[in-house]
């Protein structure tokens, strides 16, 4: 048994104290290849991210819209696997060993690798929470265990709370979300074509619920949208597809993508102070 | 929490976003209720016979087994309305739908016999209707593209991922995330995340009910094999479910492609491993990290990567056996059904065929009763079949098709 990660805790804790929110950055691992990808993990966290939230590529995400989608074709067309992806991390926590991360998979990549090694490699490797996308409450202890194997070894476990759930739901998401809870902005798929909902019942309820923090995610693409999250009541705001559209348009040139993030992230981070 | 087992054994369950979790347990009450419901069976049993066309027929091939001692049975769901077993559960969906009050209906199809099956009900039933479908298939099956545009569908042509059925599959749950309000996702076998596997079963188990019992009365018994191909599984279920209780050997037929050592197949039963991929923990054809490959056949419908949790488990406990047959055998079945008995068969059904003359001519002097759910008509691929045969060679100068040339395996 190894002991749960605590740097989510102690993150949210900080930015408390300083009275901000926090925002979080997500991008694809390998994407567009594994060095590019380690490069754009530092950039991030030297632009000021509080936390990571990485996906893993996979081929057919089907919760993504086509920009994370794209990102995942070029990870696994550029010889991406889930070993090097966990490189990729392993790199990052080597020179940033506060900093919370967070891995967004899909199930199938959890179970073919095997459960226990995952969560153990995870770990390993640097990762402090999982969420798996396709896996909703109601599945997350009847077939295979993945509370027990991520608590085995010390992985939280992140629940996505979307605005339709039911009372029973979000109770047990409040219950049950480690590290934070991912509240879904609105219904569908990743991207930023529409435009993000408010979802302020739910954020109250959870608070209510004294859940882990929520984070709002899907739609989030500038400065104005991270205010409103947290005026919403979040505690801070992900934002995915807006940052993987920085790495796409700038493919051919890897200083300008990095600087074009830094300055994005940068002012997405500025719009989480004094609120 | 559901009403219903969502697992056959370890396969199966929802895994599903959390924001489907409403609605796909709305849709199972509905279904839950609906079984218990006179007017929902009234209703659905009508249309069954009366716009469907059920019973469907059981033919006696006459010469396609000569000079052996093999019977073959048709179960003619080539005649169903529609021109396949699609039919028998798109009625019972869409009745589901209207009950929950959903305004649109969105579906995937492969070969293009679900999206025509959705298309002609929706039309009915006064839906609006989207149809996802792999560009690869959509060229492979352009007779349906039309059929489904002319009964009011739209036909989304799919360009993500490898362009056929489990990227019209994804764009389809992509689709559903955000309407699920209105709309409600057909899902066209029976794989995806509980209720569909069960719902689909359950809406096309007709198919052997009325074949063992067409059966009985002609042949006072039994028949040694029941043998239905296997694309999502929902044909072969609707065969087998009604023998599951007894000992008929049953034989679920796969498409082995080009060989299953070939890598070329979609053959998920036979070379799978398990994992969870379209909201089921079952079989699928991937790599070592869970990556889902691209499967191949020369049918569109059989060509998937993945299959209905139910299938897993039947083969996991040994009740039926999952076979191969190749595109070169399935091809000569289609031609030698055409030719011996004028019916030209689906070339998904074609792979059923396959099995059971495979099995008559391994023992020729055996009496056999065996029993084949010819699932589809296959007008939709005579013009892919001929562009095949002609840049195989295999039509002679005057037309003729060289059918002892087709599957030189034999
Ligand atoms: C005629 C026919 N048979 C079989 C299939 C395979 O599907 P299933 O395995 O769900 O029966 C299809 C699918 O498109 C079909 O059109």
């Amino acid at each position: 048994m190894t002991a749960k990660s605590l740097r989510f805790q102690n993150t949210f804790k900080a930015l408390r104290q300083k009275n901000e929110g926090a925002f979080v950055p997500f991008v694809t691992l390998c994407d567009p290849n594994l060095e590019t990808s380690v490069k754009i993990l530092h950039t991030l966290c030297a632009a000021g991210a509080d936390a990571l939230e990485l996906g893993l590529p996979f081929s057919d995400p089907c919760a993504d819209g086509t920009v994370i989608q794209a990102a995942d074709k070029r990870a696994l067309n550029s010889g991406a696997t889930t070993d090097r992806c966990f490189e990729a991390v392993s790199r990052l926590r080597a020179d940033y060993p506060d900093i919370p991360i967070s891995l967004l998979v899909y199930v199938n990549l959890v179970t073919v690798y095997g459960m226990e090694k995952f969560f153990e490699q995870a770990r390993v490797n640097g990762v402090d929470a999982v969420l798996m996308a396709d896996v909703p409450c109601c599945m997350l202890s009847c077939g295979e265990d993945f509370v027990a194997a991520a608590e085995a070894h010390g992985i939280e476990l992140v629940l996505i709370a979307p605005s339709n759930a039911s009372d029973k739901i979000v109770r047990e998401i409040a219950a049950r979300s480690q590290g934070y809870v991912y509240a879904l902005s609105r219904y569908g798929i990743t991207g930023t074509e529409n435009v993000f909902g408010r979802p302020v019942a739910m954020l109250k309820r959870l608070k209510e619920l004294n859940s882990a923090p929520a984070l709002l995610g899907f739609g989030i693409s500038t400065p104005e949208h991270v205010k409103i999250a947290l005026q919403c009541g979040a505690d801070g705001a992900i934002c995915g597809s807006a940052i993987v559209k920085i790495i796409e348009r700038n493919l051919n040139n890897e200083t300008a993508m990095l600087e074009e993030l830094t300055i994005f992230v940068r002012n997405m981070k500025a719009a989480t102070k004094g609120r | 929490m559901s009403i219903l087992n969502p697992f056959f054994g370890r396969f199966g369950g929802m895994y599903v976003p959390e924001v489907l979790i409403p609605a796909l347990e709305e849709l199972e009450q509905t279904f839950v209720q609906a079984q218990q419901n006179e007017n929902f069976k009234r209703e659905l049993n009508e249309l069954l016979i009366n716009y469907a066309g059920r019973p469907t027929k059981l033919t006696l091939c006459r010469n396609l087994t000569r000079g052996t001692k093999t019977k073959i049975y048709l179960k003619r769901e080539d005649l169903l309305h529609g021109g396949a077993h699609k039919t028998n559960q798109v009625i019972g969906q869409a009745l589901l739908a209207r009950h929950m009050g959903k305004t649109r209906i969105i579906a995937e199809t492969g070969a293009g016999q679900h999206g025509v099956a959705t298309a002609l009900i929706c039309a009915l039933l006064g839906f609006k209707c989207r149809i996802y479908m792999g560009k690869k298939d959509a060229e492979r099956q352009r007779p349906n593209v039309f059929r489904m545009r002319l009964m009011g569908a739209e036909v989304c042509e799919v360009t993500s991922g490898s362009c056929s059925l489990k990227d019209a599959c994804n764009e389809a749950l992509r689709d559903y995330a955000a309407n699920f309000n209105t709309t409600h996702y057909m899902i066209g076998t029976a794989a995806g995340p509980h209720p569909f596997p069960t719902i689909v079963r359950e809406f096309q188990k007709v198919i052997g009910e009325e074949a063992r019992a067409q059966l009985q009365q002609i042949e006072g018994r039994d028949p040694d094999a029941a043998i239905a191909c296997v694309g999502g599984g929902s044909n072969a279920i609707g065969l087998f479910t009604a023998f599951l209780d007894s000992k008929v050997p049953l034989y679920g037929v796969e498409p082995a492609g080009l060989g299953l050592d070939s890598n070329k197949h979609g053959a998920t039963l036979e070379r799978g491993t398990e994992g969870i991929f379209f909201g089921a923990r079952s079989l699928n054809l991937q790599n070592e990290d869970g990556q889902i490959y691209e499967s191949y056949s020369i049918s569109a419908g059989l060509d998937f990567p993945s299959v209905g949790p139910q299938h897993a488990y039947l083969q996991d406990i040994g009740r039926v056996k999952y076979v191969g047959a190749t595109d070169n055998e399935a091809l000569e079945a289609f031609v030698l059904l055409s030719e011996r008995e004028g019916i030209i068969p689906a070339m998904e059904s074609s792979h059923a065929l396959a099995q059971a003359i495979k099995m008559m001519r391994e023992n020729p002097d055996k009496e056999q009763i065996l029993l084949v759910n010819l699932s589809g008509r296959g007008d939709k691929d005579i013009f892919n079949v001929d562009k095949i045969l002609h840049e195989r060679g295999l039509i002679a100068a005057d037309g003729s098709i060289l059918i002892d040339q087709i599957n030189p395996q034999r």
